[in-house]
This record gives structure tokens, sequence and C-alpha cells, in this order.
């Protein structure tokens, strides 16, 4: 999904021409960047050039727009995100130690993907699941009540379908 | 266009009992019988909890309950109530209801009983993506009425009169806002609506544009036309993917009936809405930060004055409002700002929505009257502390608030009370913390928080909070040292009053109160070198009890080997070598090694 294609940079060429046409162009710099993380899974830096050209902004600006934002990705990202809720009721009811237990597991920390590309590690702020907390986030399913072990044998179920994919 | 019907039959055990499906069947074909099954739409539901009535018919809109009805009874009910709209008098359960129309249909379960639901009055019982179910559950009447009937300033007249305050945090009177807005004079004026929703642990903006977007759009409607906008935006957290698809969903079937757009509902008034997505940053839920960053800036806070309301997005006047607080303008223009001002408390009126989460039986989301107290909450509708624990705090206010304790459990739901107890109402995040949970490193918790989030602009909050927040590190890793709780307190002071904006000025919040209700926890951590819940691991001995059986899983499961003991024979922990990271603990299946 990370390729950088001319279909993809046609379809953000597209986008802002639309957008040229609204009023206050420029305030629509974080709709066009959560379009191409949409596209490559995060924003890559030679699209930032595009952007910067197309809508007449220093990629300067959209550098320090893009690193602001937390949910911006500068790097690309693994085939699975797991982000662990790091809310208060996940908390509250043991969210470290799941984190802790993950970080081991995966061998990374917080915000690095594996070494083969399988999982990306974040960290998010209250899924809105608290009823189930601690909970964690793997694309976009929910896994609720975890443990520091179950969170583990839940891994190696995601590490197994991977492997039966590709073998 | 005449409204649907839409019918509701308790599908629930008792009702089935008494006959409920027979009922169904017979309705179905009486209102086909008479033509008008595109005009009717027939829900089942889960108990209602009103069995002793059963079986159970709500029909809205007007939120008529039928009770104890019979097959003879349903050729009556649809010639009367369905073609000539007059609710058949002698079968409707007549029962003195809690409050108003809001909430009777969920009887006296006691998780229901003592909630009280205006914002979210129609969560869980209308479908959320289907714009005829908004309508007829009086859905887009409050607008009606305001464009038909009322003047700007009338409408503004009628939320001050209900006395709203802002549930974004603050408490600002939603109506003086409104005022102060509609009297500046531009060609240009915005509305936008708050759902950025960053307190870590709360989930009721999310919740209530899950389950009634319609309501939200309504308000913000409502509130373009009281102010003079042409255009409204909802600044919504990209985290919240079905609340975006809801909102989308329902912004496309407003426009397409004429709610949205040129001339709503032939009135001269044109107003729409656009949706804008965050990115991941809890300083953008400031209002001066939430501005910058719709205008594709980087979200930093700046100073106030100038107000949003007098230079506000674009450099225009700007009415800013919280999801919840519009979700209650369409109730307040329907059932007028009195009746709103009559449920609450002296200075708080109206009811709140909580996410209730943490060591209590019943989590969720709960709506409840100002001025019920946090004993009721915890208790009543969340049913206790689980397991058998103690109750130690509750937290409100996420990492702007406090931890209040015990003591404080009478406290009333009101802004004031609350900020009088040290804590503060907050956006509705509330957690409740039991004994398991060390109060040091939870204040440490919410200090990362902020300190992550914290932009950056101001000193106090950007190196202050950095400074306590290493003086916390210091004491929950066992090196506290004489001085430090003092330099805590000075510091956090300091950053109360020194930052720019308000997560600045909160951030020491958590830190002070459970300074201040708690401190004997800080005392023993710095002094005793001891931690009373285990959290802080440094603090933490490991011990292996009789109850080892000798089954060698902590030996091998230990990352240095500080383990030792023969086969079926109780083992001991080297505390010397030990790194304190309680692998042992979770691994042991006999409960023999305990924490101390
Ligand atoms: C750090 C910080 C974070 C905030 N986050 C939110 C938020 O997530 N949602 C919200 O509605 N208001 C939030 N506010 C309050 C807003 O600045 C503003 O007061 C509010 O949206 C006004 O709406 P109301 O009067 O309806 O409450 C936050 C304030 C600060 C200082
Ligand atoms: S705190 Fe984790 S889901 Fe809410």
């Amino acid at each position: 999904m990370s390729e950088i294609t001319q279909e993809k940079l046609d379809q953000i060429k597209t986008y802002i021409n639309r957008i040229k046409q609204q009023p206050y162009p420029g305030s629509y710099l974080i709709a066009v960047l959560h379009r191409v993380q949409g596209m490559f899974g995060y924003v890559p830096r030679e699209i930032m050039d595009v952007v910067a050209e197309e809508m007449n902004i220093p990629t300067a600006h959209i550098w320090g727009v893009a690193t602001f934002y937390h949910y911006f990705n500068l790097k690309p990202i693994g085939k699975h995100v797991v982000s662990v809720c790091m809310g208060t009721a996940c908390y509250v009811k043991g969210a470290d130690d799941v984190l802790q237990a993950l970080k081991r597991e995966l061998g990374v920390k917080v915000g690095q993907t594996t070494e083969d590309r399988l999982f990306t590690l974040q960290e998010a702020r209250c899924l809105g699941a608290c009823g189930i907390a601690p909970v964690i986030m793997i694309d976009d399913k929910i896994y609720g009540e975890l443990t520091a072990k179950s969170v583990v044998e839940l891994i190696h179920r995601y590490r197994k379908a991977a492997g039966e994919k590709t073998a | 266009m005449r409204a649907k019907s839409i019918l509701t039959l308790c599908d629930g055990p008792t009702c089935i009992h008494k006959n409920s499906r027979v009922i169904r069947e017979a309705l179905e074909a009486e209102i086909c019988k008479h033509g008008l099954s595109e005009e009717v739409g027939i829900h089942l539901s889960g108990c209602l909890g009103m069995c002793s009535k059963g079986p159970i018919l709500i029909i809205n809109p007007g939120y008529t309950i039928y009770g104890g009805i019979t097959v003879e009874d349903i050729p009556e009910i649809v010639q009367e109530h369905l073609v000539h709209r007059q609710p058949v008098a002698r079968l409707v359960v007549q029962e003195d209801h809690l409050y108003n129309r809001f909430f009777r249909i969920f009887g006296d379960v006691d998780f229901f009983g003592r909630q009280m639901r205006i914002a979210l009055r129609n969560c869980g019982i209308i479908d959320p993506e289907s714009i005829d179910d908004y309508l007829s559950v009086r859905g887009y009447e409050a607008l009606a009425k305001v464009l038909t009937g009322m003047s700007p300033r009338e409408v503004i007249a009628e939320v001050k009169k209900a006395g709203l305050r802002g549930r974004g945090g603050a408490g600002f009177p939603t109506g003086l806002k409104w005022d102060i807005t509609a009297r500046e004079t531009s060609d240009e004026k915005y509305v936008i609506c708050n759902a950025d929703e960053g307190d870590p642990g709360a989930f009721m903006d999310r919740s209530a544009i899950e389950g009634d977007p319609h309501t939200v759009l309504e308000g913000i409607t409502i509130g373009g036309y009281a102010i003079g906008a042409v255009k409204g935006i909802v600044y919504i957290r990209a985290e919240y993917p079905l609340a975006i698809k809801r909102l989308e969903k329902a912004i496309a079937a407003a426009r397409e009936n004429g709610l949205l757009g040129n001339n709503i509902l032939g009135s001269n008034f044109s107003f729409d809405i656009e949706i804008r997505l965050g990115a991941g940053a809890f300083v953008c839920g400031e209002e001066t930060a939430l501005i910058h960053s719709i205008e594709g800036r980087r979200g930093m806070p700046t100073p106030r004055p100038p107000y949003p309301s007098v230079k506000g997005l674009f450099g225009k006047p700007t009415l800013i409002n919280n999801v919840e607080t519009w979700a209650n303008i369409p109730v307040i223009i329907l059932d007028g700002g009195e009746w709103f001002s009559t449920v609450g408390t002296e200075t708080s009126k109206g009811t709140k929505v909580f996410a209730l989460a943490g060591k209590v039986h019943n989590t969720g989301l709960i709506e409840v009257p100002m001025g019920t107290t946090l004993r009721e909450i915890i208790y009543d509708i969340g049913g206790g502390i689980p397991d058998g624990k103690k109750f130690k705090a509750v937290q409100t206010g996420g990492p702007s608030g406090g931890c209040l304790p015990e003591d404080y459990l009478d406290t009333q739901i009101d802004y004031e009370s609350l900020a009088a107890a040290g804590s503060i109402m907050g956006s509705g995040g509330m957690i409740v913390i039991d004994e398991d949970s060390c109060m040091v490193n939870l204040a440490k918790f919410f200090l990362e928080f902020t300190q992550d989030e914290s932009c950056g602009k101001c000193t106090p909050c950007r190196g202050g909070t950095k400074r306590m927040l290493e003086i916390l590190t210091r004491i929950t890793e066992g090196n506290g040292k004489e001085g430090d709780i003092e330099k805590l307190e000075r510091l956090g002071n300091m950053i109360r009053k020194a930052s720019l904006c308000g997560l600045g000025q909160s951030a020491p919040n958590p830190v002070l109160s459970t300074l201040k209700n708690f401190r004997h926890e800080y005392e023993e951590h710095i002094y005793q070198k001891k931690c009373r819940a285990g959290i802080c691991s440094n603090l933490v001995t490991y011990e292996i009890t009789e109850k080892c059986i000798g089954c060698g899983a902590c030996r091998r499961v230990c990352p240095v080997n500080a383990i030792a003991g023969k086969r079926q024979e109780q083992h001991v922990i080297n505390q010397e070598t030990c790194i304190k990271c309680g692998q042992c603990f979770t691994t042991c299946k006999f409960d023999a090694i305990v924490k101390a």
C-alpha cells in the first residue's frame, strides 16, 4: 500500500483542485494529510513536496503541521497496527502490564515497527471501550479484558495467520 | 409529509409470555388492512423493565405507552391512534413517571431509575442512521418552531432562561456566550461543535454522536440561526470513524430533506454544516487551538481575549460549544427553558452525561440530573466496587481534574460543589479507583499525559510539568527526598497561575488534589519507601509463601535467575538479584507469591 504511484498522485491533485474552489483553501491542509495517510499508511516526505506545490504552502509549514499531530505517521507502518489503550480506565485496570508484555514480545518500543514489518506498536488514548478495560486495538478490531498473558497469545495468533498466508 | 409512526413492542420474556408475539401479528395484519404499512414501522425492543404492566407497546411520536393490551384491543388502537392520531386513553399506562417525558420507558431498574436522559434521550431508542426515526421522536420540530415563530433574540432568551452551562468543562453560561456572539456585527460568522473529546477515559461525545447525530446537527443549526451564522463546523477526532460516518450520513439526509442548505424549511435562513477532522492532539480541544487546527495550522492556543466570540475562525466571530451542550438545545426549545431549569441545582441546570469506568460493577454511559451525589452514581447506578475491594477515590475531569476520597462521596454533581471539593466537573470522565491503585502513580500517569500533550508554547507548562514529572518519577522509584512534596506544591501553584491556556493551568490538578487528599501515600513513598498498593515496582518486594508447591514455573520465568528451590519444595527469591519485574507473580498459578 505504501508505494507512490502516478495514479495516487493524480488522486491527490484532483482532491486539492477541488479544495481550491472552497473559501479558505489553506484550511484544508489537515484534511489533505488525512487523505495522504489513508492512501499510503503514512505521510511520505516526497508527497509533502507535492502537496506544498499544489496548495502553494511551504513544505516547512506542512512538515510543522504533520509533526505536531500525533495521528500522522512519518514512517511506513507495519501490516498490523497494535494500539494499546493507555486511557485512564485501562490504566487503572492494568494497561501498563499489557503494554510491557507487548514490548517484550514484539521487541520494539512504542512508535516502532517490528523488523518483519508485521506489527507497529502504538499507544492510544481511550478507545471508548472502557467497560472492557484493559483494551487494545489491532487494526480496526478491539480486544478487551486482556492480561499480560492473553495479549501474547493474541499476537501469536496474528503471527500464525500471517505465516499461513505467506507460506 | 406526515411523520412516520414508530411502534415499539417489548419483546422481553415477560411480554412474550403475556402474548406479545400474537399481538404483533395482529398489529401487522390490522396495519396492513388500513393500508398503513408505509407509514408505520414496527420495532421490537429488549425488556423495557415494566414487566408487571406487560405486554407493553410504545407509539412514537408522543411516547404513548400502552400496557396490558390484548389482541381485542388492536383494532381500536390502530383506528384511533394510527389513523386519527388519538391515543386510546383507557389503555395508556398511568404511572408517576420520574420526570417529564424523559426516560420513562425504562421503569425503575436502579441503573436507569436514577438517570434522566435529556442529551442522550434518543440514544439506543432510535436508529441513528435513519432521519425518519429521528423525525418520529419530534426531531427537527425545535428547528421548525424556531424558524417559523421565534426571532434570534427569543431563541437566545430561551437558552438563557434554561440556565444551560457549557458541558465541555468550563461551564460558561451558554445563553450568555450566544448573546455576546450575536451582538458582534460581521458579514461572516461561524458556529463550531467541539467533538474533540480529549479526556483519556471518556467517550460521552462519541456515544452521543453515534447514537443520535441529528440532535447535534439540529442544535448547531438553531445556534447558527440565533447568532446569524451561515456555516457550522463539527471538529471531531479522527479516532472516531463510526461517529464520523454517522455524522456524514446525517448531514446528507438533512440536506436532502431541506433541513440544511438554502432556505431551510422554506424560511429565509440558509445554513450548512461541514466536518473537519482532528489529528490526535489533546490541546486541540482548547477552543483557540481548535480554531487554529481548523485553519490548517498547528493547534497552538493563543491568549484570550480576544475570545472566539469576537475574533474566532478566520478572524470572524465564532460560537463554539461542546457536543453535549448542543444536544440539549432542541429540548430547551421544545420544552422551554423554564422546564429545563427545574432540573438540577441552583447554579447548575439540567443533566450531565458521565462515562463511568474503572473499578465499578456497571461501567458505561450515564446521564444524571445535576445534584445527584457521587455516592448515588457509584453505588446505586454503578453497583459499587467489584471483588469485595475497598473504594479509594473517584477521579473526575480527567487530566485537568482531581481525585476525591471517601469523605467526599456525598458531594453533589454541580460545577461549584465539585470545584469546592477540589476536583472539577470536567467534560464527563468519571473513573472509580479502589485500593489496588497507587495515588502517586496515578498522579504521575496524568502528568505524563499532560506533559506529553503540552504544545510547548509557554514555559511554565512546557518546563514546569517536566520538572514535576521528574520529582514524581523519583518518588515512585523510591528515591524521593525530604522537601519533594513542598516542591511539587510550589511548582504546581506556579504552573497553575502562569500558564497560557487551560491545559497548563489545570495540569497540576491531579497532583495537587492527591497531595491534598492522599498526602500520606506520598509520605510513605518518600520516608518509608513503601507503596501500599504494590504498584510502584521499586518499592515492592516479592515473597514466596508456604502455598508454594515447588512446580518451578516462577524459577523458569525469572529473567535474572533470582529464584531457587528444589522440585516440590517451597522456592525462595533472592532479594539482591530480584529486579522486581513481577513475572513470577503473574506466572504463579497457586497464589503463592505475594507483594509486600
Ligand atoms: C486543554 C483543554 C482541552 C479541552 N478539551 C475539550 C474537549 O475535548 N471537548 C470540549 O468540548 N471542550 C474542551 N475544552 C474546552 C473548550 O476550550 C471550550 O471551553 C468548550 O468547547 C466550550 O464549549 P461549552 O461552553 O459548550 O463547554 C478543552 C479546554 C482545554 C483547556
Ligand atoms: S480508557 Fe481504555 S477504552 Fe477508555
